[in-house]
């Protein structure tokens, strides 16, 4: 095929949207183009590996670099600031934009929780009368939910609650150790918690995937391939396929539209050479991310399409929004002198409590679950630092030298627990990006720039989150660490972005004024234009987005298939 | 001056003010040979090539003085001393990492500098020579009066907060080693199927699993088995 053939589809960004969309499409038989701005990557490959691999393998001991935020051994390649890739935000506003530059973009660090949306997070307005409700519900997306579930593979368990549905489920590892004294603390404070649900396989589900064995290193991706990244699920199996071109280390710039309004490809850069690249498309899937997708979208100006691509009613970028977050933790004087076996165990959390108080009047609106770390951990840069801290706890003296630190180390290894939180924002028309007239990247495409503030229901959240993880800690018998934060911190409030959580820009409603997309991420405004990352989601829930993500891709996938059976397309 | 022959020197250096009494404080008093083991120059651990130059640039990159290095390395040495069966900080290369680590970090390269030029002057006016160059127990005075950060002595103040810096570098960098991996008695980061914690952990904390939740947890024998579900979600394999 020359270069001049229009593709059945190009995809646009290869996570967790676009792996999803790639491998529908060309298991359907079409033809498919994958851009992606970074490299080819597989954890499998030993030049890529980080896997197993000691602390004393890196010069810095897996500290964090620029490139590497979350640590010198993780996997993604990205971070919130790129070289030659600014954005802007507006005066008094802040966000942190991540992105990932990579083949499965940031399905290779993410942590694997994978919760479906219920009932209730599809149509919050009807419950708290605040932002939208989406235009379709828990019954559309379920069976895209359950295919999700039996291809990728989670671990998880049936409890029949309401807003956090059942699925087709892995069985998951038994606790940790504190673990244990989180569930004893949650029993005693009548919080309920759960075996965690993180798409790791605890259980063979093909012969091509492997089975985990336990070394918490999912961050750093999987050799096996036994947890989920993109990559190694979804497009490793549509590039055998052999109706896949991966176009890497390529940037889109815009989408090209003809005279009648429809896309006719993309324009892009090629990084490694800076040479211009034109792809023909019959279809266009913008999966490059929340903002990312917004972004070229409003560089894809024409005469029909003015004020960008999409954007006939000046919602693309809009209702941009972020989970909440906060976190504590405490010393638990009952886990000193531990003692030491391996305790890895999955790349994660093995309990959490999901959201708990529905029906309860509160003073902000939506809800947060609760995430639960701690253990034996592997040693890595920060290892030691206050390394007998807690001592001032047990009325002993902090600091010193020599062989007695020996001691101090393994007294207090793995005394540690912690909460983490992850709550919903309610989203906002006034939280939005833009282009940022003044500001090119290096490529020459306008920049973002950003303007978000929390509004009053996320800082009551988090003062709610504060008071729950302390109540909780303090049940665990711990002591807790570090100042509670009050109002001039909003209560230790994540800032907007860093939990990389970010959705909305591009929001599907069935009113082509407010909305972007429609029910099935197909632009109002061209109809061989998708949208298939999160910038579809009309509200976040406190879940982590992915597994609505690979639902929704699929789902926006399997229509295209059809209208283009159809001829529609 | 390349690499190698800078280490040398350094060791050399660390040799010299052998009356001092530095190889006591380096516990090498028996051979009176320093110990200090040196640090790959190569690294490869799945890096990209933007990765593998920037590290690069930070190994060429001289940053601190041979003076600077040996006070680093008396330190870490009073703060682990290698008179232990798993070794001490010299024996696990700790000084080239602080010298490493510093030049990454960037926002370490003033606190230890401007640190060990603080204890310079400070072990100058109380005994008359830099820290390298008093003697072991001379130092070990300014150690008792710099390592306990609850000191409130408003003159004392930057150099707890510098001696408290490198007990944190040199710690980090020890159990970040095999030594410290031995010394810790770590026993992750290798392929395995975790089954719970053992027994008697379990009894020595009191702790049981409750039957419901075991009941719901992977059974490990059957974890090769091919997953199926039943059409109502319950796993079948």
């Amino acid at each position: 095929m020359s270069a001049a053939d229009p593709y059945d589809a190009i995809v646009v960004g290869s996570g967790a949207g676009g792996g999803m969309a790639t491998w529908a499409l060309a298991r359907a038989g079409l033809r498919v183009a994958l851009v992606e701005a970074g490299p080819w990557y597989d954890p499998a490959d030993e030049a890529q590996r980080t896997q197993f691999r000691y602390p004393w393998e890196s010069p810095r001991r897996g500290a964090s670099t620029r490139l590497r935020p979350f640590g010198d051994f993780n996997a993604c390649i990205g971070g919130w600031e790129l070289d030659g890739e600014p954005f802007t935000t507006a005066d008094d506003t802040d966000f942190m934009w991540w992105r990932a530059r990579m083949l499965g973009g940031r399905t290779n660090h993410w942590g694997r929780i994978s919760l479906r949306f219920g009932p209730l997070d599809f149509k919050r307005r009807d419950s708290d009368g605040l932002g939208d409700n989406w235009p379709i519900g828990y019954e559309d997306l379920k069976p895209w939910y359950d295919k999700v579930d039996k291809l990728v593979g989670v671990f998880g368990t049936n409890e029949g609650l309401p807003n956090d549905p059942d699925g087709f489920f892995l069985p998951p590892p038994k606790p940790r150790l504190h673990e244990l004294y989180y569930i004893r603390s949650a029993r005693r404070a009548g919080i309920p918690v759960y075996p965690s649900r993180l798409s790791i396989l605890t259980k063979r589900i093909n012969k091509e995937r492997g089975v985990c064995v336990y070394c918490r290193q999912c961050s750093r991706a999987c050799g096996l391939h036994a947890d989920f990244s993109s990559s190694t699920v979804l497009i490793y199996p549509a590039v055998a396929t052999g109706r896949v071109d991966v176009y890497s280390n390529t940037m889109v710039r815009k989408v090209d539209t003809g005279a009648d309004g429809r896309a006719t490809g993309v324009s892009c850069i090629d990084r490694e050479n800076r040479r211009e690249l034109r792809l023909n498309g019959r279809t266009v899937v913008l999966a490059a991310s929340a903002c990312s997708s917004a972004r070229i979208l409003l560089n894809s100006i024409s005469a029909r399409h003015a004020s960008g691509l999409g954007n006939s009613s000046g919602h693309v970028g809009r209702y941009l929004h972020d989970s909440t977050g906060a976190s504590r933790a405490a010393f638990l004087p009952e886990l000193m002198d531990r003692d030491i076996y391996n305790e890895d165990g999955v790349g994660g959390m093995h309990v959490y409590t999901p959201w708990w108080l529905e029906d309860t009047q509160l003073d902000f609106a939506r809800g947060y679950h609760l995430e639960i770390g701690g253990g034996m951990n592997m040693p890595s840069y920060g290892f030691g630092f206050a390394a007998n801290q807690y001592k001032r706890f047990l009325g002993e003296r902090v600091g010193g030298y020599g062989n007695g630190l020996r001691d101090d180390i393994r007294r207090f290894y793995g005394s540690r627990l912690s909460i983490a939180c992850r709550g919903e924002s309610v989203p906002q028309y006034g939280n939005y990006c833009e282009l940022d007239p003044n500001v090119v990247d290096e490529w020459g495409i306008p920049a973002l720039r950003f303007h978000y503030r929390w509004t009053e229901q996320e800082i009551n959240q988090a003062r709610h989150m504060q008071d729950t993880m302390e109540e909780l800690l303090e049940a665990a018998g711990g002591v807790l660490l570090g100042d509670k934060p009050g109002p001039e911190r909003e209560y230790g409030l994540t800032r907007p972005g860093e939990i990389i959580h970010e959705v909305g820009t591009t929001r599907m409603g069935d009113d082509p004024a407010t909305s972007v997309t429609n029910r099935f991420g197909q632009l109002h405004d061209a109809d061989n234009v998708f949208v298939a990352d999160a910038g579809t989601f009309v509200s976040q829930a406190d879940k982590n987005p992915t597994w609505t993500i690979l639902a929704l891709a699929w789902r926006t996938s399997e229509h295209i298939v059809e209208q283009m059976r159809q001829r529609n397309l | 001056m390349n690499k190698t022959s800078r280490r040398e020197a350094l060791k050399s250096l660390l040799l010299a003010p052998l009356a001092a009494g530095l190889a006591s404080a380096t516990g090498c008093a028996a051979g009176g040979a320093v110990n200090w083991n040196e640090l790959p120059r190569e690294y490869s651990y799945g890096r990209t090539g933007a990765e593998r130059q920037r590290d690069r640039k930070l190994f060429a990159e001289t940053y601190f003085s041979e003076h600077e290095l040996v006070a680093i390395a008396v330190l870490c040495d009073i703060i682990l001393p290698s008179d232990h069966p798993n070794g001490g900080a010299l024996d696990a290369g700790l000084p080239e990492f602080v010298e490493f680590i510093v030049k990454d970090r960037g926002n370490l390269k003033l606190p230890v500098r401007g640190g060990i030029a603080w204890l310079d002057s400070y072990a100058i006016g109380e005994f008359g020579a830099d820290f390298a160059n008093i003697g072991e127990a001379q130092r070990l005075v300014i150690c008792d009066r710099i390592a306990w950060p609850d000191v409130e002595d408003p003159a004392l103040q930057p150099g707890i907060r510098f001696f408290s810096l490198m007990r944190d570098l040199t710690l980090t960098g020890y159990y970040t080693t095999e030594q410290g991996f031995r010394d810790l008695g770590y026993q992750g980061n290798v392929a395995n199927v975790w089954d719970g914690v053992p027994e008697q952990t379990l009894a020595r904390h009191g702790l049981r699993y409750e039957p419901e939740w075991l009941e719901k947890c992977v059974d490990q024998s059957r974890r090769d088995i091919i997953a199926s579900w039943d059409d109502d979600m319950n796993l079948t394999s």
